[in-house]
């Protein structure tokens, strides 16, 4: 076979992986800076937001993840190492049955996800799952 | 008012007082050398309930030598904790006499000469017989099969299964759940489990398009067995797509998915199971991470990393049963199930002596059945082995280097990549190296051997990847294998650095150079999990090997220095 360097990365999905590690800190500082423009700059604290992800994704290109924020106006989606960190934001009118959203979303490597949830009482909320993108191919 | 937690822990206090384990009273046999079936059998029922566990088979139908770990290193919370416990050191946990059959059976260590003493384990006629012995005294005993089992022999191979099918069949289990049986394609896998004539279960295997459960593979079954009911959930291996060729089964999505256990979980209680057990093929260390966030498990059946361990390990309020590979033990759990609640138990993990146990006639037929249309290709001398020829270990085994030492020089590679698989039995000083043999260290859907050029910098990303795999401090961010074997390359490993940063001192062993980042190497390797990789078949590539060298001698590997322990 011939197995290029360019295959393996594409479809090993190391070279994101590198990628990613390389440049974390400068992409923390864009997630930061548009948490900040989501909020305003307002405290953000813990709890009350339910984010689900696989602890390793299956397939970096396309990862399911599903937040449900009971009580929110709106839920911001942020890939911390995603080379433009803001995924979606989702909005709900006063009469929407449950504040959940599900969708599958494309990551550059290992990284963390961020959910922000906006409160009726205009407060924030957040949680974050760490998702592995891997190589794969060593199982026992 | 008592809750729930406290009535299990009374439970459990009750349970230890009955005598929990069944471990201890074959290991003082050592003395007198002799051990009998019998004695390998003997069990006081309890309770109303019995469990039987065979689990990571891996086609395994004949009796084998098969080698335990002596490097098998934990990390994070799990540091120095069983399974990460090996040779003396686990015979000194456990109170077992050097020399014993459980120093045989259950640890690493003089294993050459203990193997000579105590011959060959396994052999699923002599499964047949323990099995067939526990349903003697508890006819409703409940059978379950965790997975790893159409995979890793010659006839599994070219039979796509069937051989396996077959046997486990005469068996009877109750319910399976799976890993390797998805390599052999989602339509084969697919054909065979609509032939199954009993439960297939996984809550975790999930349609991939919709994210939906699928309707071939329940979550779980419900028995009624002593006049309760008890509920078995299956817990596939949660990383195929990954550790294995997703391509191979596109349809599927897997994960943990601890939130839906902890659904189901709460579904079959609220259904009136007085007693759940989880069916797993999680590993060990997940295992004993879920038992910690899901509530409500009273017994989890362990399978994947195919630690064999001689008592329950207790996480949270569940009980953790590790039943070992390759066929070599058969767990028996009894348990007392009262008032809605597991009052107690009663484990042995029953090491199948091949020589001690007598091989169930109608069995041993059934298998010899399989394995005639084969049999003069599988019986086939390839060469002689003057060392013990054996694969587990977390960086290295002297099976996979003999096997990146084919791909080196059969493939005229400078380095030689193979995969940190745990299954495949050992071979002793001595033997000879028969086909069969060789297959039961390679059998895959995807053996092709390829030759490829990587650079430097993107071979570290490879072992920093792999490394990460199984070194994580967390459980569930490990995928149960094993360090990717390295042929021509040597290195530093640092188990407790983060990701990225535990690789270290890459060396090209034939010139002594370390390995540049930006230099192009030939690389060969099997196993891998992209579409379309070509070459020939591992078992060829080490066969042609075997064959040129007549007489295979394991040389010391030292190749990794491993720190941070």
């Amino acid at each position: 076979m011939e197995l290029n360097r360019r295959k393996m990365l594409v479809l090993g999905t190391a070279g994101a992986a590198v990628t990613a590690f390389g440049a974390l800190p400068a992409f923390a500082s864009a997630t930061e800076d548009a948490i900040a423009k989501f909020t305003g700059g307002a405290d953000v604290g813990e709890g009350g937001v339910e984010l689900t992800a696989p602890e390793i994704a299956e397939n970096g290109n396309t990862v399911p993840i599903e937040v449900s924020a009971p009580g929110a106006v709106a839920i911001a989606i942020f890939a911390d190492g995603n080379p433009t960190p803001p995924v979606a934001t989702f909005k709900f009118g006063p009469l929407a049955a449950s504040q959940f959203a599900a969708t599958r979303i494309r990551l550059a490597g290992t990284q963390d996800v961020i959910a922000v949830a906006e409160m009726e009482d205009g407060s924030f909320k957040q949680a974050s799952a760490n998702i592995k993108v891997t190589i794969g191919g060593c199982g026992g | 008012m008592i809750s729930r937690r406290d009535f299990l822990q009374v439970g459990m206090a009750a349970s230890a007082l009955v005598g929990a384990s069944g471990f201890g009273n074959w290991a003082r046999l050592a003395a007198q050398q002799s051990l009998t079936q019998d004695q390998l059998l003997q069990f006081d029922t309890f309770g109303n309930v019995s469990l039987i566990h065979v689990t990571d088979i891996h086609a395994q139908l004949k009796p084998i030598y098969f080698r335990e770990p002596s490097v098998n290193i934990g990390v994070g919370e799990n540091k120095g904790e069983v399974p990460h416990v090996t040779g003396a050191d686990f015979r000194r946990l456990y109170g077992i006499e050097d020399g014993s059959p459980s120093h045989y059976a259950l640890s690493s260590g003089d294993f050459t000469s203990l193997a000579r003493e105590y011959g060959r384990v396994g052999g699923l006629d002599r499964v047949a017989t323990v099995i067939n012995a526990i349903r003697a005294d508890r006819p409703d005993a409940i059978l379950l099969d965790g997975g790893d089992t159409w995979h890793g022999s010659y006839t599994c191979y070219h039979t796509q299964g069937q051989d396996m099918v077959n046997v486990m069949n005469a068996l009877k289990p109750d319910a399976m759940t799976f890993h390797w049986e998805f390599t052999l394609g989602s339509d084969r896998v697919t054909e065979l489990v609509e032939s199954l004539p009993f439960a297939a279960l996984g809550q975790n295997i999930f349609d991939a398009e919709w994210d939906e459960p699928t309707d071939l593979f329940p979550p779980y079954t419900m028995f009624e067995r002593g006049g309760t009911k008890i509920a078995v959930i299956g817990q596939a291996f949660p990383y195929m797509p990954i550790a294995n060729p997703g391509w191979m089964f596109p349809e599927y999505a897997f994960g943990i998915r601890d939130e839906n256990m902890q659904e189901i979980v709460d579904q079959v209680r609220s259904e009136g199971a007085e007693c759940v057990v989880v069916l797993s093929h999680n590993g060990f260390d997940v295992d004993k991470k879920m038992a910690t966030i899901v509530s409500g498990i009273d017994v989890i059946l362990s399978g994947h990393t195919h630690d064999a361990l001689p008592e329950p390990v207790v996480s949270g309020e569940t009980l953790i049963i590790a039943s070992g590979s390759n066929g070599k033990f058969v767990s028996r759990v009894d348990l007392d199930i009262r008032d809605g609640r597991m009052m107690g138990y009663r484990h042995k993990l029953i090491p199948i002596f091949s020589d001690v146990i007598e091989p169930d006639a109608e069995m041993t037929a059934l298998i010899d059945e399989q394995r005639a249309p084969y049999e003069n290709e599988l019986s086939e001398v390839i060469g002689q082995t003057e060392s013990l020829l054996y694969r587990r270990g977390n960086f290295n085994g002297s099976w996979d280097d003999l096997i990146c030492d084919a791909l080196l020089s059969e493939r005229d590679a400078e380095i030689a990549l193979s995969p940190g698989v745990r299954w495949g039995p050992s071979l002793i000083p001595g033997q000879d190296i028969t086909r069969e043999d060789i297959w039961n260290v390679t059998s895959m859907t995807y053996g092709e051997a390829y030759r490829t050029e990587m650079t430097g910098e993107f071979l570290k990303v490879v072992l920093e990847d792999v490394a990460d795999n199984i070194f994580n401090p967390d459980p569930y961010y490990q995928q149960g294998g094993d360090m990717v074997r390295t042929g021509g390359l040597g290195y530093t490993i640092d188990v407790s650095a983060p990701q990225g940063e535990r690789i270290s001192n890459m060396t090209l062993l034939k010139s002594g150079e370390p390995i540049d980042p930006a230099h192009n190497y030939v690389v060969a390797g099997w196993a891998s999990v992209n579409e379309g990789t070509e070459g020939p078949q591992i078992w060829d590539v080490v066969e042609s090997h075997i064959r040129t060298l007549g007489t295979v001698t394991a040389q010391p590997n030292d190749s990794v220095e491993v720190t941070g322990i």
